[in-house]
């Protein structure tokens, strides 16, 4: 953001066009604005997902375009209820994801199972059992305004972290296996 | 099952020749999907000699949720199954109950509900049309056919102020009258969604790709149709003229003058523009429902919240997006279901894919499984 904004009166004092800036700056600045995202639409809030990224919200402009391919992707926007049969499979699929990664839930359903908390023997409580998420949005489903402004939250801690190696947020590329199995739900 | 299972695999055939076939896996995440569905594929070269599904990865157990909720409470549960169409879950729910527990419901009401279904439809066909462009490489019409998606969901939106999980179909009426204006909202509506409709139909039916790209296809007979139970635009894309609006006249159906539009072939061609054509039904329908409506009330007064029907059982179907929707109930006497039963018609559906996926080219997969139109949240409840 800072170098954007100040790119102009940058130029003006630098007549070669030579700009100094921070590497951890310019490099979250690129990150920020690029946020590919891995489409994890499992349930209803999938539809959702889909019209964000079409005609009337058009999500390219933020930089964020779909990707079904992990390997392509910076963030995993998951969308949907995710079941304990579904789990390893989502778990997996992050894993694939190159560094550095991030997670959005969307919906209720990956904050805490929703409308399906209660009740029920195949529903995940939330996916923040198994994966680190970055920024949850509530509703069921929420608003395409809304994922918008999960993944403007998303940028701006995107733009905080740092490359330096002391510096650097550590996230563990395989992760713990949850410690419950099908069927232990309540 | 394990994930990963792409393995070769000797075969021997029926000749008693041996052949090496290739399993691959496909999902449970692949954009083409359609959602969480997984099918192991069987290759020879690149024909498929056999394609297994594998469902389950949405299983949220709402029908054994049901049996601890109330019948009120029920209805959002509902909304999730098929959430493409919500409207019909809703519906056949709340006819199940008014069956059940013998509750009236008023005329406007009826109209109310005919208006949003069709609309529903036309939502929910919108999806099934781009999405099959999508599959097959025509990315635009995804695009053409979900603006006009995103209008119906706008004018639902204005209605009952959701945009994908409405809750609207109350047993014994619907929870909101329309609001001023939302009537001729409607009519602009269908008048433009007409003109969409032709527009795409030049632009995706017409073209001499996607012939080529689905014009025998997956071909389904008339016959297999209905020894497979398929229903909805599968079942009449094959020639099978059934249509529950028609053939088991329910609500305010048998005053509207609208037509089934049949396939001939069978093939994936023929089930996709089935369902563009059902769109223009639909806005005939919608417009002689505005215009026949009168005022009244849009709900049954003094239900209770609690309503304990007498023991017994109800059954009632009605057509959805996908075909043949019902829902069976039993109740104990008690204020909640003691059993409830879905016959969803994506999961009859779905079933065909084995069968006409057979010596199809694996690219073809794609385009069969889209034109069967899956919702997994029906299919695996
Ligand atoms: S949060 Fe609601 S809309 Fe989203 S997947 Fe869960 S039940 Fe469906």
């Amino acid at each position: 953001m800072a170098i954007v904004d100040r790119i102009g009166e940058t130029l003006d004092r630098t007549p070669g066009g030579v700009i100094l800036t921070g590497v951890d700056s310019l490099v979250d600045w690129a990150r920020g604005k690029s946020l590919w995202s891995m489409p994890m639409g499992t349930a209803c809030c999938a539809m959702e997902l889909i019209a964000a990224s079409f005609n009337k919200f058009d999500f390219d402009r933020h930089g964020t375009f779909p990707r079904p391919d992990p390997r392509h992707t910076d963030v995993m926007i998951v969308a949907g209820t995710i079941t304990y049969k579904m789990m390893p499979a989502v778990k997996r699929l992050y894993e694939q994801m190159p560094d550095p990664k991030w997670v959005i839930g969307m919906g209720n359903c990956t904050l805490s199972g929703g409308i399906f908390y209660y009740d029920t023997y195949s529903v995940v409580r939330g996916i923040g059992e198994f994966l680190p998420v970055d920024v949850y949005i509530a509703g069921c489903p929420p608003r395409p305004e809304s994922l918008q402004d999960g993944i403007l939250r998303l940028r701006e801690l995107v733009e905080q972290e740092s490359i330096a190696p002391g510096k650097r947020r550590d996230r563990a590329l395989t992760l713990p296996a949850p410690d419950h199995g099908c069927g232990e739900a309540e | 099952m394990p994930l990963d299972v792409e393995s070769r695999e000797a075969v021997e055939t029926a000749e008693g020749e041996v052949v090496d076939e290739l399993v691959v896996n496909v999902g449970p995440s692949h954009p083409s999907t359609h959602g969480v569905c997984r099918v192991i594929i069987h290759l020879d070269g690149e024909i498929v000699t056999r394609a297994e599904p594998v469902i389950g990865y949405l299983h949220r157990g709402i029908e054994k949720m049901a049996e601890n909720r109330t019948y009120l409470q029920v209805v959002p549960l509902t909304d999730r199954l098929d959430y493409v169409g919500s409207m019909y879950s809703n519906w056949a729910y709340c006819r199940s109950v008014e069956r059940l527990a013998d509750i009236p419901v008023p005329e406007r009401a009826e109209y109310l509900r005919v208006i949003v279904c069709e609309l529903q439809r036309i939502a929910s066909h919108m999806m099934a049309i781009g999405s099959n462009g999508a599959d097959t490489g025509a990315l635009t019409l995804f695009v053409y056919a979900f603006d006009q998606r995103e209008h119906v969901v706008e004018l639902f939106e204005e209605l009952c102020g959701q945009r994908l999980t409405y809750n609207y179909v109350r047993p014994g009426g619907v929870s909101h009258d329309m609001p001023e204006g939302w009537a001729d909202d409607v009519r602009a509506f269908t008048a433009a969604h007409r003109s969409a409709l032709a527009e795409m139909d030049k632009l995706f039916f017409g073209n001499v790709i996607t012939r080529g790209r689905l014009k025998g296809i997956g071909v389904l007979s008339a016959d297999d149709a209905v020894a497979w139970g398929a229903s909805g635009p599968v079942a009449r894309g094959s020639g099978v003229n059934w249509d529950l609006r028609k053939h088991d006249p329910y609500s305010v159906y048998p005053r509207f003058d609208f037509d089934i539009p049949t396939g001939t072939d069978g093939d994936c061609y023929d089930r996709a523009r089935v369902r563009l054509y059902e769109c223009y039904e639909s806005c005939r329908i919608i417009e002689q429902a505005l215009a026949q409506m009168q005022p009244g009330p849009h709900r049954t007064e003094g239900l209770p919240r609690l309503i304990a029907p007498p023991p017994g059982d109800a059954y009632d179907h009605i057509e959805s997006a996908r075909g043949a929707l019902g829902v069976y109930l039993v109740s104990d006497g008690s204020t909640r279901p003691y059993r409830m039963k879905v016959r969803s018609p994506a999961f009859c559906n779905l079933a065909l894919l084995p069968t006409l996926a057979e010596g199809h080219m694996l690219s073809d997969l794609v385009a069969i499984l889209g034109s069967l139109d899956p919702v997994f949240g029906e299919v695996d409840r």
